[in-house]
């Protein structure tokens, strides 16, 4: 479990990066955080010849909080984020990142390159999906901003093209009296969900949902986000219609079954999961006017 | 300072070393030595057709490349089968490079030499094997099919049959008590495979010293003595010119038990032809394919039994799967075999295993040893007992116990060890009533009524076993005691962090009444002690234990001979405290250890102030005697062994609480307690972390842990991403008592405890998880995506 050679070059600007990715094409890869590309490289199952350690160009680690919504830089760690009062306005960040795997690989990894790895399980790309985000990609001669819904294109895809660097993800806020959660269940503490939901749900001035959403994780290629606005209102969060959300989860959702869960578990999951979500969002939004 | 230390929680003296980066593993040794990668078979069984190696002989700096062909000699011979036995008719072991066929992932195929592991890897990625692929055989059924064959000569995949019976009384057959019998179940039952997986994989280091001739050899094993053997035989040098160190080991769990490893002869084998130093250490990915697994077996349960629950009757049929290879023979299915019976006795008893060769890693012991697989056996048959006769499950245990009175108890089997099953000493009833009481088994209905009424579901389940520990044939001890005072013990079996620098030391000081401190232990080093067997089966503290304490015996009443002489004393007068020798009651009367050892060695040469008592003008001797006398050796040491008639049997008895969410499937331990017998302790606290380790292991075992073969024989879950080790945050708090039953077979009065604490916990699971549920539990492990599927079929 040794990688495989590779030139490695560690830019000390913006531009430098750029300019070395572009030169690279696609041999190039970017190191930011690396808790999945040093894995991938150590059992050759990458073998980039050129690896672009991003670590030491200044300016990309922000966190940054406007009214619209959060923006984070390309190497800003997920426990950066998580503590960062600045992602507080986004109470989802820190209950997805409390998801994200350990302690440890949480000081390391970086929200950002879970979005570019763009592994269906994972939760940040799951957030994005959710909230609407974008990921903004910089390459020698441009920058171009893309909607989460065009970013992931399929399991450990994404829109992101040789010699892009993914610079920043931007999170938009949510709504007044809005509110979120984020149910997982995996096998040990920290793995890769088996099935999890994020969800986000809105009420108007009568408490009555006026907007549900949710996105699913490890039950299809991408991040699947269904909007149950239907099923759920206009009624009062109390007697919101939870379980014909969880049904139209379900009938949205396309689960394969592995050596951790069958198919019909991963589906049966979801639905559960996905009402104690939704649940758990309308109680936040609930307590938010409050 | 008390010196009384025996039974005492003395804080692990090797923990500071291991904790703080001290340790010295493999691959700490070794920093300049060349590296070894293989390349390894990428299927399940296929014929080598031709090994392209061209493209490799670029990669900078190449030492060699080797296969089967370019091995000499005894080399080029299959591995050794360890442990023979007339039942295993169709023994089969690999060779340590493939020649001709490959029959698992993972097989060893080509051995490179690199200036370091990186250039070893990308020689290996550039070496191109043609292979003819076969139909690979996976899994128990499909190898009892006997369709397609693991091994051209082996029909029917059988590598072993064994039949073992003990009629009830009168003589009945198992069979027939079964059919006689008031009542009757027939199930069968199914546990996956899991593996060791220490956390520090396979290495060896070895270097050749061209002008010597000789061989030291550093391996990541259980048993350095017997790997001596081994690549002094494989290399044809002399004994005397191979030393093999086990430095600290991180874990074996049985697998480093098993030896000579393909990487164990090729590594010092290669040091020696190329006259460098080689080095290989295992990776994670190799660990898993090319190591070995255990667990897996499929079994088919008759049980007879009347009113009470007692067991009339038991017929038990066995298919074992055990992989590639055999090099360790049909030990874990033996185990199964015997140990299956736990602490019961059953009127009539009827076993039948049938050992399957399947194109997998091969099965070897991984703590518990075929244990695990019985007690679930067992133990689920007790709890279908229960069920059917609507009785308490503790009570219809309770019912078949061997009783105290009963000991020495015979079962009428044959063990692993060759030798009769007769259990030396326990208190079963006794063990029950402790464990009902610290899991709170008789008020446990209310609190589920309680939880219920909540929308909660809890369950309780018990699980008994009997562990035969320290089997023979022997280990040994060396106690020398030096002229500064200090005390050096050491003993041939080999340590992977169990706490031997301890629990020996402990014995050590208690016996020669010395201050801890003045101890040092030293293990599985051939250069120190050259007759071991090794550390496996729950033995290292009953062989090498009562050894050493021999061995102090020996010394001391040297120690005290010298000094009676020296204090003009009667040596039965004398006591040992603190290291001094005095006179009982008379402190004054006194000659500190350090100074009977200087005695103890007649000396012509001084070279400090201590020596200068022992030397020839020093008027220490008497002028009409010989400076050593007849029948006497010059300094203050002594060497026994210790080698036991047959095993001593530990036994425990496990109970858990379970929560199983009504929605999601998750399995959770609310609480889990376990009550302990191995005879006196040593050491209280280390016999506790041994529980909890292996308790640990239990739960990945009844919970997580399974080797996911597709139908290709590719393992899909070979590393710690998909092969599911619990984490601590999946370990519940265990609570523990101890009972001490002492074993009357040996000095110390102990019995082995290393292994116990996986032994039942996949059968305690099941048997919580099934109160919660009221469903069967007949299949382990089992996934919250297992019991939803087992609610849908209800």
């Amino acid at each position: 479990m040794k990688p495989p050679p590779f030139d490695y070059h560690g830019p000390v600007t913006l531009g430098e990066a750029l300019d070395v990715l572009a030169e690279a094409g696609p041999d190039g890869k970017v190191l930011a955080g690396g808790q999945s590309l040093i894995p991938l490289l150590n059992m050759r199952l990458a073998a980039p010849a050129h690896i672009v350690d991003v670590n030491r160009v200044p300016g990309l680690d922000g966190i940054e909080a406007g009214q619209d919504g959060v923006r984070v830089g390309a190497l800003a760690r997920h426990a950066a984020v998580e503590r960062s009062p600045e992602a507080a306005a986004l109470p989802l960040l820190r209950q997805a990142l409390r998801l994200v795997a350990h302690p440890v690989i949480r000081n390391r990894g970086t929200v950002v390159g879970s979005l570019v790895h763009a592994d269906p399980s994972a939760e940040m790309p799951a957030v994005l999906a959710l909230l609407g985000g974008s990921v903004r990609l910089a390459a020698r001669g441009g920058e171009r901003e893309v909607a989460a819904a065009d970013f992931f294109t399929g399991p450990m895809e994404s829109a992101l093209r040789p010699g892009e660097l993914a610079v920043s993800a931007f999170f938009p806020a949510l709504p007044g009296r809005s509110g979120t959660a984020f149910h997982e269940v995996s096998r040990r503490h920290g793995d890769y969900a088996v099935a999890g939901v994020a969800a986000a749900v809105t009420l108007d001035e009568d408490l009555r949902v006026t907007a549900a959403r949710v996105a699913c994780v490890s039950v299809g290629p991408v991040p699947v986000v269904v909007d149950v606005t239907t099923a759920c209102g206009p009624r009062p969060a109390g007697s919101a219609g939870w379980e014909a959300a969880a049904a139209a989860v379900r009938d949205r959702i396309e689960p394969e079954g592995d050596i951790h869960a069958t198919a019909d578990y991963r589906r049966h999951l979801t639905g559960v999961l996905a009402v104690r979500a939704l649940r758990d969002a309308a109680a936040a939004a609930h307590g938010e006017e409050a | 300072m008390t010196t009384r230390l025996f039974g005492e929680p003395v804080q692990r003296r090797e923990d500071a070393r291991l904790v703080t980066g001290g340790g010295r593993y493999l691959d700490d040794l070794g920093a300049g030595a060349l590296a070894a990668a293989f390349v390894r078979s990428p299927h399940a069984h296929a014929r080598i057709l031709d090994i392209d190696v061209s493209a490799a002989l670029d990669v900078e700096g190449l030492v060699a490349i080797y296969t089967w062909e370019d091995l000499p000699g005894a080399l080029a011979e299959p591995l050794p089968l360890l442990i023979p036995h007339p039942a295993l008719t169709h023994g089969r072991t690999a060779y340590p490079l493939a020649k001709e066929i490959v029959r698992h992932v993972g097989e060893p195929v080509v051995m490179v030499v690199a200036p370091d592991r990186y250039l070893a890897e990308d020689a290996c990625a550039l070496i191109r094997v043609d292979y003819e692929i076969l139909k690979p055989v996976v899994g128990i059924e499909e190898a009892a099919g006997g369709a397609h064959l693991v091994h051209e000569d082996v029909p029917g995949n059988v590598g072993a049959h064994l039949v073992q019976e003990v009629p009830g009384h009168g003589g009945v057959p198992a069979r027939e008590a079964v059919d006689a019998a008031p009542h009757r179940l027939e199930f069968r039952l199914d546990i996956e495979r899991s593996a060791c997986t220490p956390l520090e994989g396979k290495g060896v280091y070895a270097r050749w010293d061209a002008d010597d001739g000789s061989l030291r050899i550093y391996s990541s094993t259980q048993t350095s003595t017997s790997v001596r053997m081994a690549i002094a035989a494989k290399l044809g040098l002399p004994l005397p010119k191979v030393e093999v160190v086990a430095p600290d080991v991180g874990g074996g769990f049985g697998v480093k038990i098993v030896h000579p490893w393909p990487e164990e002869i090729l590594v010092p084998w290669a040091a020696r032809l190329l006259n460098r130093e080689v080095k290989w250490t295992e990776d994670r990915r190799e660990h898993f394919v090319s190591s070995s697994h255990e667990r897996g077996q499929v079994q088919r349960v008759r049980a007879g039994f009347d009113d009470d629950g007692r067991v009339l009757g038991l017929e038990v049929e066995i298919l074992h799967d055990h992989g590639a290879y055999t090099p360790y023979g049909i030990i874990v299915p033996i185990i199964t075999s015997t140990q299956l019976l736990g602490p019961y006795k059953v009127g009539a008893y009827r076993v039948e295993f049938s050992s399957l060769y399947t194109n997998t890693v091969q099965v070897t012991p991984y703590r518990g040893a075929g244990r695990p697989q019985g007690v679930f056996c067992m133990e689920r048959t007790m709890d279908k007992i229960a069920a059917y006769l609507g009785k308490d499950r503790t009570e219809v245990r309770a019912a078949n116990f061997i009783q105290p009175g009963e000991f020495p108890y015979d079962q009428g089997l044959m063990f692993q060890d060759g030798r009769p099953l007769i259990y030396d000493s326990g208190d079963y009833p006794e063990a029950l009533r402790m464990l009902k009481e610290l899991i709170g088994w008789d008020s446990f209905a209310e609190d589920k009524a309680r939880a219920a009424a909540e929308g909660r579901r809890i369950g309780i389940g018990v699980g008994c076993y009997v562990e035969g520990t320290g089997v023979g044939p022997y280990e040994g001890g060396h106690v020398q005691i030096t002229s500064d005072g200090r005390v050096h013990v050491s003993t041939g079996l080999t340590s992977q962090g169990q706490g031997h620098e301890t629990v020996f030391a402990q014995i050590a000081a208690t016996e020669l009444g010395v201050p801890i401190e003045k101890v040092s232990v030293v293990t599985g080093d051939t250069r120190r002690f050259g007759y071991a067997v090794g550390t496996f089966a729950s033995r290292a503290a009953v062989m090498s234990g009562n050894a050493i304490a021999l061995a102090c015996r020996k010394v001391r009443e040297k120690a005290l001979r010298i000094a009676a002489e020296a204090l003009e004393a009667d040596p039965r007068d004398l006591e040992i405290t603190d290291g001094t020798v005095h006179v009982a009651g008379v402190p004054s009367a006194s000659i500190p250890l350090a100074t009977v050892a200087v005695l103890s060695n007649p000396l012509r040469y001084a070279f400090d102030e201590e020596a200068r008592r022992a030397t020839q003008f020093a008027g220490a001797g008497s002028d009409d005697r010989p400076p050593v006398a007849e029948g006497e050796e010059p300094g203050l040491e002594g060497r026994d062994y210790y080698s036991p008639v047959r095993s001593t049997f530990a036994a425990g008895m496990h109970a858990a609480i379970v929560e199983t969410d009504p929605d999601t499937a998750e399995i959770r331990i609310l609480r889990y307690a376990v009550v302990h017998d191995c005879g006196k302790l040593i050491n209280p606290m280390i016999v506790e972390g041994q529980i909890h380790g292996g308790v640990a292991q239990g739960v990945g075992g009844a919970l997580y842990e399974k080797m996911a073969y597709d139908e290709h024989g590719q393992l899909l879950n070979a590393s710690f991403m998909d092969f599911l080790m619990p984490y601590a945050t999946e370990v519940p708090h265990i609570e523990t008592a101890h009972l001490e039953t002492p074993s009357p077979l040996n000095p110390l009065g102990i019995k082995g405890a290393g292994e116990a604490g996986v032994i039942p916990v996949s059968a305690v699971i099941a048997s919580a998880v099934e109160d919660a549920e009221g469903i069967a539990i007949d299949r382990m492990p089992i996934s919250p995506s297992d019991l939803h599927h087992l609610r849908l079929e209800r």
